[in-house]
Parts: C-alpha cells; sequence; structure tokens
C-alpha cells in the first residue's frame, strides 16, 4: 500500500517536473518575444524612413536583440536546471 | 497513430538522455589527464585545442607572408579584418579602440571556428555549448574592461559605472545597486550564457530533427518491415512525415551556421561595447 503512494507521488514529481521545465521555457520565451519583435519592428521602420542610417540602426538593432534574448536564454538553461 | 501503434510493440522513437549529447568521457584511464582528473582529456577539450590551431594557422597563413596582391586566404581574411575594424570597433567604440582589433578579431574567429564544429560532418558537437569556454572567454573580457576603465578613469571608473550624472542625490540609492549587479555581476554572466545557450539550444535541435528523419527515413522500416504486419503495411506513412522533417533539418543546418555567426558578431560586438563603456565616463 505504502509502495503505491510511492510510486503515485512519484509519478506526480516527474510529470510536474516536466510540466514545470515546459512552463519555464514558454513563460520566459513571452516577454523576450514581444519585445524582440517591437524592436526589429522599430528598426526596418527606422531603416525604411532613412536608408543611409541603415547600418547604424542595424548594429543598435543587434545590441537591443542580444540584451532582449538573454532573458529567454535564461528561461531555456533554467528550464534544464529544474 | 503509426508512432503510437510502434511505441506499443517495444521499440519507438527514443530521444538519447542530455548528457549524452555533451558529455564525453576522457581518452585516457588515469594519469593526470585521465578520467576523474580536474584536467581530464575529452572530445570537447581536444575540440578547444583544435580551434585554437585553426585560429592561428588561419591568421599565420594569411598574414605570415603578406603579398601586395593578395591571394584568396588573405583576401578573405583582409575582409574579416575589415569587418572588425569597421562595423564592430569603428561604430561602437571609434578609432581609439584600433588598439583592440588584434583581440577583438582573435576572438571573433575563435568563437565562429568553435561554432561552425556543429555542422562540420564528422565534427558535428559545438565546444561552445559546454559552459567552460563561453565562462572563460566572458571572465577575459570582464576582467578587461574593468583594467581598461581603471586605466583610463582611475579609481572613480567605479563610481562612474555605477551612477547616472544628473539625477536627484535620492535617486542614486536606487539607481547605484541596480547599476551595480547589470555591470559587475549580470555582465559577465550573461555574456558566456547568450553564446552557450544558442549553441547548446541548435545543438539539441540538429539532433532531434535529424535523429526524427533517421528513424522515419530508416530505422522504423528496418525494424517493423516483416515484423508486425499492420505497422508494416502503414510504413509510407512513417516515410512521408520523414521528408518534411528531412528537408526541415537540411535547412536547419543553414539556420545554425547563421546563428553561428551572429553569436560570434554579438559576443565580439558586446565585447566592443562593454570596453567602450570603461574608456569614457558618459553612459
Amino acid at each position: 500500500m505504502d509502495l503505491m503512494i510511492l510510486a503515485q507521488e512519484a509519478v506526480v514529481t516527474e510529470s510536474t517536473t516536466n510540466l514545470a521545465n515546459g512552463l519555464v521555457y514558454g513563460l520566459a520565451a513571452i516577454g523576450p518575444g514581444i519585445g524582440i519583435g517591437y524592436l526589429v519592428g522599430h528598426a526596418v521602420e527606422a531603416m525604411a524612413r532613412q536608408p543611409e542610417a541603415a547600418s547604424l540602426v542595424s548594429t543598435n538593432m543587434f545590441l537591443g536583440i542580444a540584451f532582449t534574448e538573454a532573458l529567454a536564454l535564461l528561461g531555456f538553461v533554467l528550464a534544464f536546471i529544474i | 497513430m503509426i508512432p503510437l501503434l510502434a511505441a506499443e510493440s517495444g521499440g519507438g522513437f527514443e530521444l538519447p538522455p542530455i548528457d549524452h549529447l555533451f558529455v564525453f568521457p576522457a581518452w585516457f584511464d588515469d594519469g593526470l589527464f585521465g578520467e576523474g582528473s580536474i584536467l581530464a582529456f575529452n572530445r570537447t577539450s581536444f575540440l578547444y585545442l583544435l580551434a585554437a590551431l585553426i585560429t592561428i594557422g588561419l591568421v599565420v597563413a594569411a598574414f605570415g607572408n603578406p603579398k601586395v596582391v593578395p591571394g584568396k586566404l588573405q583576401a578573405g581574411m583582409e575582409a574579416g579584418v575589415d569587418f572588425v575594424k569597421n562595423s564592430i570597433i569603428g561604430a561602437i567604440i571609434g578609432p581609439e579602440g584600433y588598439r583592440y582589433l588584434p583581440l577583438l578579431f582573435s576572438l571573433f574567429i575563435f568563437i565562429f571556428v568553435n561554432n561552425l564544429f556543429e555542422v562540420l560532418p564528422f565534427i558535428n558537437f559545438p565546444p561552445t555549448s559546454r559552459m567552460a569556454l563561453p565562462a572563460v572567454l566572458s571572465l577575459m573580457i570582464y576582467f578587461l574592461f574593468i583594467f581598461v576603465g581603471i586605466k583610463a578613469q582611475g579609481p572613480k571608473y567605479f563610481w562612474n559605472a555605477v551612477s547616472v550624472p544628473g539625477v536627484p542625490k535620492a535617486m542614486l540609492l536606487l539607481i547605484v545597486p541596480i547599476e551595480f549587479v547589470s555591470t559587475f555581476l549580470l555582465r559577465p554572466f550573461t555574456l558566456a550564457v547568450r553564446l552557450f545557450a544558442n549553441m547548446m539550444a541548435g545543438h539539441i535541435l540538429l539532433t532531434v530533427v535529424f535523429l526524427a528523419s533517421n528513424y522515419s527515413l530508416v530505422d522504423f522500416h528496418s525494424l517493423y518491415e516483416g515484423g508486425v504486419p499492420e505497422i508494416a503495411a502503414h510504413g509510407w506513412i512513417q516515410f512521408a512525415l520523414g521528408i518534411p522533417i528531412f528537408v526541415g533539418a537540411i535547412a536547419l543546418v543553414g539556420f545554425e551556421i547563421l546563428v553561428g555567426s551572429l553569436q560570434a558578431y554579438i559576443f565580439t560586438m558586446l565585447a566592443a561595447v562593454y570596453i567602450s563603456g570603461s574608456l569614457s565616463p558618459d553612459h
């Protein structure tokens, strides 16, 4: 009897961990997803308005992407650590 | 339906544990470089050395005996130097940053070669997807930008780095801890994690798609043809599923080349940004 309860608990713990892994990454991807979309959209708009500033804008765009993306990647790494 | 049936009859598509993709056994059983030692020499260490040798070899072969009319290799490497010099250092630090060109250029090439190992046949493993290399590289940049800051601004650098000029005194109570954490604690961490997690994600992605296409196109049929008849009769469904996966897998190889070069670029660019922030006190 006790063994069965223990086995059930083990199953619940494992599936909860899997669910948590998925949730950690999925939730961590929402914010950076919105952020990168907003950032690149405005960068493209800026490049379309002023094509001569395209190289400057794209350098800063990659910089912004790198900073924003870090949050999603932290979620990705945490999903493996949990 | 078909994969479900296959799974019920034993077999089925299984991914290897994540450790098998990234952790390799040491090459020697005992001794200084053997199993269990802190200097254990395995496939990852070998690839680090190989990448360093390739970097040195490329630079020596291209610039060791420079010609006025450059050959193919020299012209290519000169384009790389021009790229780092103009698009990274020139755009971010300015002309006073040209003294960091050798460091940033070799950093760029080294990370690029490491990332390209992911799609190189028979290697197929990016050594940057183990934390050791990104951590060491980002610590190197961390100590470099602190050293550059102290050299350029003196001890006032630490105050300039954590404060923002022109805000009310009371706000500094809030700003200084935030800036301290983001500059001196989070910077090296995110710099390393960005490179590491991108390459790790890419390696897992490629492994999953190629194992899935191998299973659908080859393994499934050798496992079940002539075995369970109701599964073998539907083998063409699995095969038809496998074709788009395989096409997608080949497209993803191109995508990973893009990600690898982009990450090398971003790492070099962020190193330049951190150095430029230390050179001048304004934010």
